[in-house]
């Protein structure tokens, strides 16, 4: 019978047999720790491996994104705590300037298609979008990677998606996203792998990838893949700078435990309500809801394409009185290329706030906390209850968001292009 | 393995099952500092609505029931973590998040997926306060030694890792095959 693109990714990392529900041990290419669980990690590590080696420095790595500068005296000692480790293992360490771990080891060269790589963030599964195999883990599993290069893995089934129909701007990749999260909520792809096919996704730049396969997490999935188009192939080789990898594309033959399609012509760009990813609606239903605080960035929405857009948008135009509109690329690289093309400057005449490179308004992050009664749009990829304070949040696209940053309610970009 | 204690069950207000509760609502992101485990229990349900205060109630071996997906979102260990510290018996649940599945399974704390639980709370089988028997082994939930429900079975390395104490002994135990 024929292999799913996980099966064969997980195929190539593994002597045992690669089936829906088995279990294998799992080679790993990757492995990574954070400023939220390295700390848990080095601990971890102590107690139970003190004074051995790590199984390969030249694959283990600390990013601090979370709480990046550290902006209490806590985070400072976990971090420091990491640098230590790293020091006395040779571990690298992408520090608090880097940006998101996840796209830094992807631009980098470390984590490209066909590999394995799993990392204490739940969005790792964002390696989806260059073909590799991404996983978060917690910090239990991460340490026992560090020490022995692999772990155990349940093989998950294989789910497919057929999108039907086209959108065009200023519908995105992220209100497609949505749109896909309020049809099959958690269940449809709890624990699985989901392939999406049609025009529609195949035809997404890399960008759109990331925002789409990052919120597989909100789905409940596993890891998601869009088949590779020369285009895409051509985009994973400069954005990895890495050439000559393996490309898996699914059997003719091979078997999906489900499979459905969800018809999307015609769709506006959408909004999650609180108090989840998969509380959607069409902008125009929130249309009255006034808006407080902005954050645009995250490992969904944070590429340079994606702020760019909202550039289009802001230029020659002011953030409207009485909202703070925060924006922080992901990766140092994004803030470069940013900056050397003009779009920071014409985001911070609009009235923008330009974050460092990081995961900003994600956990506790810098901005994007809400106090009782108070909003929050966030191009980013979580609302549950409470995680950023006693407000509101709610997920849209950048170009939902810019536009709204204009007129202080959530707006539908129409109105303002 | 056998666990015996008093049902929690995680409701809303209509009493049923409340899906998808995330780990910001176990234990909260301003937490996540936190690296010692004998810390971690006062925050267990912190930010989940009308149970903030589970960790003053909270009583060893008590067997936490809830809804679809639990443990959504981040891959944070400390929100299995958190209820190892309060020495939790068990969280019965119909699925859970994938990461939290394998937190719990790696932290050797005992998890059921119990698809058809929702109905034993909403006819009333099942019941706050009961006093419950769980078969682990057999994923068996008996309340006055008959059979309520019967969950899926623990997976061989479920067992195989809670029986070695979690993930680093069970490691060390296989060093030649791994």
């Amino acid at each position: 019978m024929g292999k799913t693109i996980v099966e064969k990714i997980l195929a190539a990392h593994t002597k045992d047999v690669v089936v829906a529900g088995n279990i294998i041990w799992l080679d790993i290419d990757v492995r990574s720790a954070r400023d939220f669980g390295g700390p848990n990690v080095v601990k971890n590590y102590e107690e139970n491996y003190n004074h051995t080696p790590v199984a390969d420095p030249e694959k283990s790595f600390f990013t601090f994104d979370l709480v990046a500068p550290a902006k209490t005296i806590k985070y400072a000692i976990n971090q420091s705590i990491c640098r230590s480790f790293a020091k006395k293992h040779s571990i690298k360490v992408y520090d608090v300037n880097a940006g998101i771990g996840s796209h830094v080891l992807m631009e980098e060269g470390y984590i490209i298609p066909g590999s394995t790589a799993v990392g204490t963030d739940s969005h790792y599964n964002i390696v989806g979008a260059i073909g590799g195999f991404g996983q978060g883990m917690g910090d239990v599993d991460i340490t026992f990677v560090f020490k022995t290069g692999k772990t155990w893995f349940e093989v998950p089934p294989t789910v497919r998606i057929n999108i039907k129909g086209k959108y065009k701007f200023p519908v995105t990749a992220k209100d497609l996203t949505l749109y896909i999260l309020k049809i099959i909520k958690t269940e449809f792809g709890l624990g699985k792998a989901i392939e999406f096919y049609g025009d529609a996704v195949e035809s997404l730049p890399l960008y759109g990838r990331i925002t789409l396969l990052s919120m597989v997490t909100e789905m409940g999935g596993i890891i998601g893949y869009i088949p590779f188009t020369d285009e895409t192939i051509e985009e994973a080789k400069k954005f990895t700078g890495v050439g000559g990898f393996p490309i898996y594309y699914t059997d003719r033959d091979a078997k999906y435990e489900r499979e459905l399609t969800i018809d999307i012509s015609g769709i506006k760009p959408q909004v999650a309500a609180p108090p989840y990813p998969h509380n959607v609606f069409d902008v125009d239903e929130l249309r009255d809801v006034k808006v407080d605080l902005i954050y645009i960035g995250s490992c969904t929405n944070g590429r340079r394409e994606d702020i760019e857009e909202v550039a289009k948008i802001l230029r020659g135009r002011k953030v409207k009185e009485g909202v703070v509109l925060s924006i922080a690329p992901a990766t140092k690289r994004v803030y470069r290329e940013l900056l050397l093309e003009g779009v920071i400057n014409d985001l911070f005449e609009a009235g923008a706030i330009i974050m460092n490179p990081s995961c900003a308004g994600c956990a506790e992050g810098h901005i994007g906390l809400t106090g009782e009664g108070e909003v929050s749009l966030n191009t980013s990829n979580r609302n549950y209850p409470g995680k950023q304070g006693k407000g509101k949040t709610f997920l849209v696209s950048p170009a939902v968001a810019a536009a709204s940053a204009i007129t202080g309610r959530i707006t539908n970009p129409e109105e303002v292009l | 393995m056998k666990i015996k204690g008093k049902v929690i069950l995680l409701v809303n207000k209509e009493g049923k099952l409340i899906e998808n509760i995330d780990t910001d609502q176990i234990f909260h992101n301003s937490h996540l500092h936190i690296t010692d485990i004998n810390e971690m229990g006062k925050y267990a349900l912190g930010n989940l609505k009308g149970y903030e205060n589970y960790y003053g109630r909270a009583r060893e071996n008590d067997i936490i029931i809830t809804g679809h997906n639990f443990g959504a979102g981040s891959s944070r260990q400390q929100a299995v973590d958190c209820f190892k510290a309060l020495r939790v018996g068990i969280i019965i649940a119909p699925s859970f998040g994938a990461i939290y599945k394998r937190n719990a399974i790696n932290s050797a704390f005992p998890i059921l997926e119990c698809p058809g639980i929702e109905k034993c709370i909403e006819s009333r089988l099942l019941n706050e306060d009961d006093i419950v028997t769980i078969d682990f082994g057999e994923g068996a939930v008996k309340k006055d030694k008959e059979k309520i429900i019967q969950c899926r079975k623990p997976s061989r390395v479920q067992l195989d890792i809670l029986k070695a104490g979690g993930l680093f002994n069970y490691g060390k135990s296989m060093t030649s095959s791994v």
